[in-house]
């Protein structure tokens, strides 16, 4: 026990007297929540319209000033060229060409159906899919008006309409920042568990101080935990700077246990520096390990779900993801911030994670060999 | 009493189809300094890993104070020091952190280590360095910390691999002395050196050529056997017919 003390006081000695690395360790957590998570977000606004409008008529000039109206959409353009349309959205000066034929007005006011077309940018799909839904949305309400408008005239017979009135829980507003910041803090806190921890055990490979400690008589998991413990614990700092920020600079609510989230970061993290660690005993240099860690670390980012719904993934990949630490602290980060998630409610995600925390760390145990 | 200190017996390292150390036999008593000499290449670095239990051997026995190499290697480690060719002090660490950690890691108490820090920054007139950090002392004074680190517990053995590699003569004869000291207390010294004139030093030399002991004697014993002035003329006289043209592949 004594042994460790010492290796952790060097480590922390070590970590603090780089000028460079102790600097970063505290700038790091600020620049990437102001940054990151204003940045990141869904929301589709400004999705500029070209409208070509052959019709003329109140009622497609009624369409296109409720288009105008609404938050989603600029128009940018009005012709009466197709091919002058095609060509803004090829140039990307637009993101959608809604074409309304001559006869719309024409087509409503004989009661029959009124025919649009929208021909939609879709280089990316879900701002194709999500721009082409608001635009619906826009179009069933004018829909809606047209039709109050003829009840009120007495010209239409009222049809009996489904009503549905929905409620965004946890997330009233759809606030895409209280949905991203505790992913961004996942992505915090894997960078200084994977990158510092592994980097520091290569360079100790790099400058022949390992052997000399493998020389002496101290033990494999000492060693080992000694590497760990101190990122671990600038991990927790950082976690907490980082909510801090957040609660700052976004106001992010907090509805559970920051108990739970610092105990699901503190598995998570023993479960990287394992991993980490466990990479590092077979790589020379820092250059190999970084090569290896940044692949790691980006298949498991982009795989946790933190910018794709993890149910939409095929199965395969959710699969993949019973052994990703990344989803699983992100999904307790999100329960536990958001819906205020008790232990029980993530009792699952949390055991798992103390699992592969185990297997990782075991592996590093293991594989780090104090003789060739 | 048995007093060897290091026993080994028939001892043979491969690395592939490499041959470095090459059926090796050997003993060496307790408190002698014991050199091991040969040109670079020969396996000496490899034997001195083998003994101090950092590599595995492939074959023969290996005990050292007492514990078998292949098996209880890190029994051996609670009683040896090693200080290595490539210098291993952490160079981000002041002169007392790193004394601290070793002292730390050997099991030493705390006012145990603080008065050894004390001796050894007086010794080696020392004290205006206690907070230097390593990577800013001179060659010379990194390797006799270095070597003071490998016996600060007080081992049985301690290992040198080429210590004085690179350091300035008198650096040297001042490193000879502190090998002397400690060989007084009754550490036996293991040390490896491609420097003949610190050959004359040991008590005993062994000289490597091609992963084979050539040669195993008291310096004066092997002069007078091969009729030879100093140890680098017995030296020269052993590894001449082995020697090889240098190859360029």
């Amino acid at each position: 026990m004594r042994t460790i003390l010492y290796l952790i006081r060097k480590e922390f000695i070590q970590i603090f007297r780089n000028k460079f690395i102790s600097k970063a360790i505290f700038a790091v957590p600020i620049v990437q929540m102001l940054l990151l998570v204003p940045a990141i977000t869904f929301e589709i606004k400004n999705v500029r319209l070209a409208i070509i409008d052959k019709d003329m008529t109140p009622e497609s000039r009624g369409l296109i000033s409720k288009l105008e109206g609404s938050t989603f959409f600029k128009i940018s353009y009005s012709t009466f060229s197709e091919d002058e349309a095609n060509n803004l959205l090829h140039g990307n000066k637009c993101n959608i060409i809604l074409h309304i034929p001559s006869g719309f007005g024409k087509d409503i006011v004989n009661r029959n159906p009124g025919k649009l077309l929208a021909t939609v940018d879709a280089i990316n799909a879900s701002t194709a899919q999500l721009s082409w839904a608001y635009l619906n949305g826009v179009i069933r309400d004018y829909n809606k008006d047209l039709i109050t408008e003829n009840i009120s005239t007495g010209t239409m017979t009222p049809f009996p309409v489904i009503q549905i009135t929905n409620r965004y829980w946890y997330n009233e507003m759809l606030n895409y920042k209280y949905y991203m910041l505790p992913g961004i803090l996942v992505i915090l806190v894997t960078a200084i568990g994977f990158l510092l921890a592994g980097l520091n055990m290569v360079r100790e490979k790099e400058s022949g101080t390992i052997e000399q400690i493998n020389v002496t008589p101290v033990r494999k998991y000492h060693f080992i935990i000694a590497k760990m413990v101190p990122f671990l614990l600038i991990g927790l700092v950082d976690l907490a700077l980082g909510l801090v920020i957040g609660k700052l600079a976004f106001n992010i609510p907090f509805a559970g246990s920051i108990f739970i989230m610092f105990l699901g970061a503190t598995i998570f993290l023993i479960a990287v520096l394992g991993l980490a660690l466990f990479i590092s005993t077979f790589s020379d240099t820092q250059q190999q390990y970084m090569f290896v860690a940044f692949f790691c670390m980006i298949i498991f980012i982009l795989m946790s779900g933190i910018f794709t719904p993890f149910e939409s993934m095929p199965m395969w990949a959710q699969d993949f993801n019973l052994i990703n630490p990344v989803a699983y602290l992100i999904r307790i980060n999100r329960m536990v911030m958001l819906k205020g998630s008790t232990i029980q409610d993530i009792s699952h995600d949390l055991s798992a994670l103390v699992l592969i925390a185990i297997c990782f760390t075991t592996l590093a145990v293991r594989r780090y060999r104090k003789r060739a | 009493m048995d007093n060897k200190v290091i026993k080994v017996r028939n001892l043979v390292k491969r690395f592939g189809k490499f041959v470095a150390n090459d059926n090796l036999t050997f003993d060496v008593h307790e408190g002698e300094i014991f050199g091991f000499l040969g040109a670079n290449g020969a396996g000496k670095t490899t034997a001195i890993r083998i003994l101090s239990g950092l590599l595995e051997p492939t074959s023969g026995e290996v005990i050292v104070a007492g514990f078998n190499a292949g098996r209880e290697s890190e029994q051996i480690k609670k009683n040896i020091g090693y200080m290595c060719q490539k210098f291993s002090l952490y160079e981000d660490l002041t002169v007392k952190e790193n004394i601290t950690l070793y002292g730390g890691i050997y099991g030493l108490k705390t006012s145990v280590i603080r008065n050894r820090i004390h001796e050894l920054l007086e010794k080696l007139h020392f004290r205006e360095y206690e907070n230097r950090l390593i990577s800013a002392l001179p060659l010379g004074l990194r390797q006799k910390l270095a070597f003071s680190v490998a016996v600060l517990h007080e081992p049985k053995i301690v290992f040198l691999d080429e210590p004085t590699g690179g350091v300035d003569p008198i650096t040297r004869r001042q490193f000879w002395e502190m090998i002397y000291e400690t060989a007084a207390k009754g550490i036996t010294v293991f040390v490896t050196t491609h420097y003949m004139d610190e050959a004359e030093y040991c008590d005993r030399i062994s000289i490597m050529s091609e992963g084979k002991i050539v040669a195993l004697d008291t310096p004066e014993n092997l002069k007078k056997q091969f009729n030879a002035g100093t140890v680098e003329e017995v030296f020269i006289k052993i590894a001449r017919p082995n020697i090889s043209p240098i190859h360029n592949s």
